[in-house]
């Protein structure tokens, strides 16, 4: 019971309260590029998702045996980069071969997620937490559910922003970005939800 | 001594993943097929849909791999791009007429005046929806430029409120004819015409109160019409391709001159030979 509760508290804090994209701010570049439309959007959540569990899947393993023994620690960063890298790679050349459909709405996408911070940031962020296997997949599922709400959320307020007629100098980019700052504004909101829930 | 492990767990590591790539990519090879490669390279690449694909990539994948997708659908490619994707699939060369888009109104600011002052969002289908306009004419140009803004070959310009295409710098892919709320624009071949520049189909009286360039129906280029190629239908003037031969009487009979010439021949083979 106290594992699940455990386990609830770490996958409602890292959809609502850290936030990747909107408290953390990882992961900004395929915010702002790929949530000009709703299906993009849930695409590329769906993609991270997806990569974020596999990455935590294949790092974890080699932090706690491979790194942790050889007093290597301090090399993970590098070594996460290369693993997620490859694995990702990896992905896309099996769903191309094996399911080419999801390959099709995914295919896109995967090559973005390579050099994404937000997932690197997961794996890194997992091992500082101190998580086990099971905490580590929790959280990367939770990031990557936070992910995916952070970028729907954001491409229903893009269609407005679209609609909308700001000042010339506020057009493009920069309506943008105030846009994703007054979301960020509001995800504060969340701030000790999960503590008061859970614990 | 501890550098050299790390050098030696980041190697392999390295080693390893790339191995397990190498192998992957080979093993779980997917064979493109190489002519969709050779028909892609015969397209512009400017995606523009007239082919009614989703872009160039899925014109040259389904002519390759759906049998029978006619040759002659890319409009800006034109005829070579259609005569060497039929060498490439070895398939009977088809023409591609060459098309140029016309709008059909020029009720310009001094012959239309305006409802109200609108001052919502600056695109053609936001002020079509309130009041269809803040134009006397609910048929007419909108002004705000929605086809301009499609424009990929930069062909179309606003003058007086209404939208003109430039014949030489238009590929014909009818984007724009797609995008008018008002349906204004259509496409036309490689020849002289006599266009009707107008699309008002309310009553002569009406007409005249809202422009003074618009058709009042009045139907003296049916009765001047020799070819029988003009017929009014909704108090708008309709011109039968098939029958008319451009001899330009009924220009001259029109009142309110809204039937007008329009050569797209010469002005076609002009940009093609710049």
């Amino acid at each position: 019971m106290e594992m699940i509760k455990q386990l609830a508290f770490i996958l409602v804090s890292s959809v609502l309260v850290n936030n990747y994209v909107l408290s953390k701010f990882l992961g900004i570049c395929p915010f702002l590029g790929v949530s000009k439309k709703l299906d993009q959007a849930t695409g590329m959540g769906v993609a991270v998702i997806f990569v974020m569990l596999a990455a935590t899947a294949a790092t974890w393993p080699i932090y706690t045996y491979i790194l942790v023994p050889q007093k290597l620690e301090y090399m993970q960063t590098i070594v996460f980069i290369l693993v997620i890298a490859a694995l990702v790679q990896f992905v896309e050349i099996v769903l191309k071969k094996y399911i080419p459909a999801l390959h099709k709405s995914l295919g896109v996408y995967l090559p973005l997620i390579t050099t994404n911070c937000a997932v690197l940031g997961v794996a890194l962020n997992n091992i500082s937490d101190g998580y086990n296997f099971i905490e580590s997949m929790v959280s990367s599922l939770g990031c990557g559910l936070g992910f995916l709400l952070a970028m729907v959320i954001f491409s229903g307020v893009r269609s407005r922003v679209e609609q909308a007629d700001p000042p010339e100098s506020f057009k493009g980019l920069p309506i943008t970005l105030v846009s994703a700052a007054i979301v960020s504004l509001a995800f504060f909101g969340f701030a000790g939800v999960a503590e008061a829930l859970f614990l | 001594m501890e550098i050299i492990i790390a050098i030696v767990v980041v190697a392999v590591i390295g080693l390893i993943c790339g191995l397990i790539l190498t192998v992957a990519s080979k093993v779980m090879e997917v064979k493109v097929d190489e002519r969709i490669t050779e028909v892609r390279a015969c397209l512009p690449g400017a995606n523009c849909g007239a082919c009614g694909f989703t872009g160039c990539d899925g014109y040259a994948a389904a002519l390759v791999e759906k049998e029978g997708t006619p040759t002659n659908l890319c409009t800006p490619g034109g005829a070579d791009a259609a005569k060497k994707i039929a060498e490439t699939l070895g398939v009977e060369f088809a023409d591609v007429e060459k098309k140029v888009a016309y709008v059909h109104c020029h009720g310009d600011c001094s012959a239309t005046h305006t409802k109200f002052n609108y001052e919502g969002i600056h695109t053609c289908v936001g002020a079509k929806m309130l009041f269809a306009g803040q134009w006397s004419c609910p048929h007419g140009c909108l002004g705000f430029g929605d086809c301009m803004s499609v424009c990929q070959s930069d062909a179309i310009t606003l003058a007086g409120g209404v939208a003109h295409i430039d014949p030489a710098k238009c590929t014909g892919c009818g984007l724009c004819a797609k995008t008018c709320p008002n349906a204004l624009i259509s496409l036309f071949g490689d020849k002289k015409y006599v266009v009707v520049a107008c699309n008002n189909s309310e009553k002569g009286a009406l007409t005249r109160s809202e422009c003074s360039n618009g058709c009042i129906g009045c139907k003296k280029c049916e009765k001047t019409c020799q070819h029988d190629a003009i017929k009014v239908e909704n108090n708008l003037a309709k011109i039968d391709y098939e029958k008319c031969t451009a001899c330009g009487e009924c220009v001259s009979a029109c009142p309110v001159g809204c039937l007008k010439h329009a050569d797209f021949s010469a002005k076609i083979k002009e940009a093609v030979n710049a």
